[in-house]
């Protein structure tokens, strides 16, 4: 098994971040990202926008199915002040 | 009859999803939901919308939402109110797209175009050295959570999920919205896991951008 170098560049540890969403990470994988995102800032912020994504997404696939909106039953809908 | 027995219609109701509203049915009596022509076209709306943002074909989505409406119009009429209605069509009709995904025939070689995507598009984010471009740079977003609470940011991520290469839109959705399992998903699609992850990293690079673009850097 080929052995990973501990630095890796920023397109590599953001696709590593991105499929730690889909799959579990292998050890070395944590460690290599876990080193690169303390020293880089930028994919910090993205790791951190990526986790808010995923819960954006949850929020839209549930909001889609549930009465978040055309549900104020009796309520006039257009916005028309007398 | 026990009210499981005639609900079988246009879905699998195997979705916990499904479970509210039945447990609600018998506690009130309920209106049926389906003579009131105004909600029954505002919802209609909202589900071609949902199956279209899917499916990516008004024809199929058209059928979709068909069969879903048909199915609850047999199912509907035992729920306790509108909300628990709609949550039901709604499960209704994710199965039904679920589905759709799942055998919807290669028209749009997705494999190729999602293998052809390759490098070329990360050079929107990154430097030949893979180093963030300056203008790609993330920036900081402040309080993203309070964003879920206004109506305007979920239309900004609808332009968004609208604006996605439709191949790419594929199978970022079926993962982050229906709940496909990765395997399966490189399945229907057609797709190695290898191209299944890049396409993942391309797309969430790509919405980053747009919701920082048309919603937080304009939140000022």
């Amino acid at each position: 098994m080929a052995k990973t170098s501990m630095m890796i560049t920023c397109d590599k540890a953001t696709l590593l971040m991105s499929e730690g969403q889909d799959r579990p990470l292998r050890t070395g994988e944590r460690t290599v990202l876990r080193v690169h995102t303390w020293m880089c800032s930028n994919c910090r912020q993205f790791g951190k926008q990526l986790g808010f994504i995923r819960q954006a997404m949850t929020g839209f696939a549930q909001r889609d199915q549930t009465n978040t909106d055309g549900d104020n039953d009796d309520q006039p809908r257009g916005n028309s002040r007398g | 009859m026990k009210p499981a027995a005639g609900v079988t219609v246009g879905a699998n109701p195997s979705s916990p999803a499904m479970s509210a509203p039945l447990v609600n049915a018998t506690t009130e009596p309920a209106p049926n939901s389906l003579a009131d022509a105004g909600f029954v076209a505002e919802l209609r709306k909202q589900m071609i919308k949902f199956a279209q943002m899917h499916l990516r074909d008004s024809h199929l989505a058209e059928d979709a939402v068909q069969e879903a409406l048909t199915g609850a119009w047999v199912g509907g009429k035992r729920f306790a109110g509108r909300a628990a209605f709609k949550t039901w069509v709604f499960a209704i009709l994710k199965n039904k797209v679920a589905d759709l995904l799942r055998h919807k025939q290669r028209t749009v070689d997705a494999s190729s175009m999602l293998k052809d995507d390759d490098d070329a598009s990360l050079d929107d984010f990154f430097d030949g050295r893979g180093h963030w471009l300056q203008e790609a740079k993330p920036a900081a977003w402040r309080c993203p959570e309070a964003s879920l609470e206004q109506q305007q940011f979920w239309a900004v991520l609808e332009v968004c999920l609208e604006g996605m290469p439709a191949a790419q839109a594929r199978v970022f959705m079926m993962r982050e919205l229906m709940d496909f399992e990765t395997d399966e998903i490189c399945t229907t699609v057609g797709i190695t896991s290898s191209n299944f992850f890049v396409t993942m990293h391309r797309a969430r690079l790509r919405l980053r951008e747009c919701l920082d673009q048309r919603w937080f850097s304009k939140a000022t």
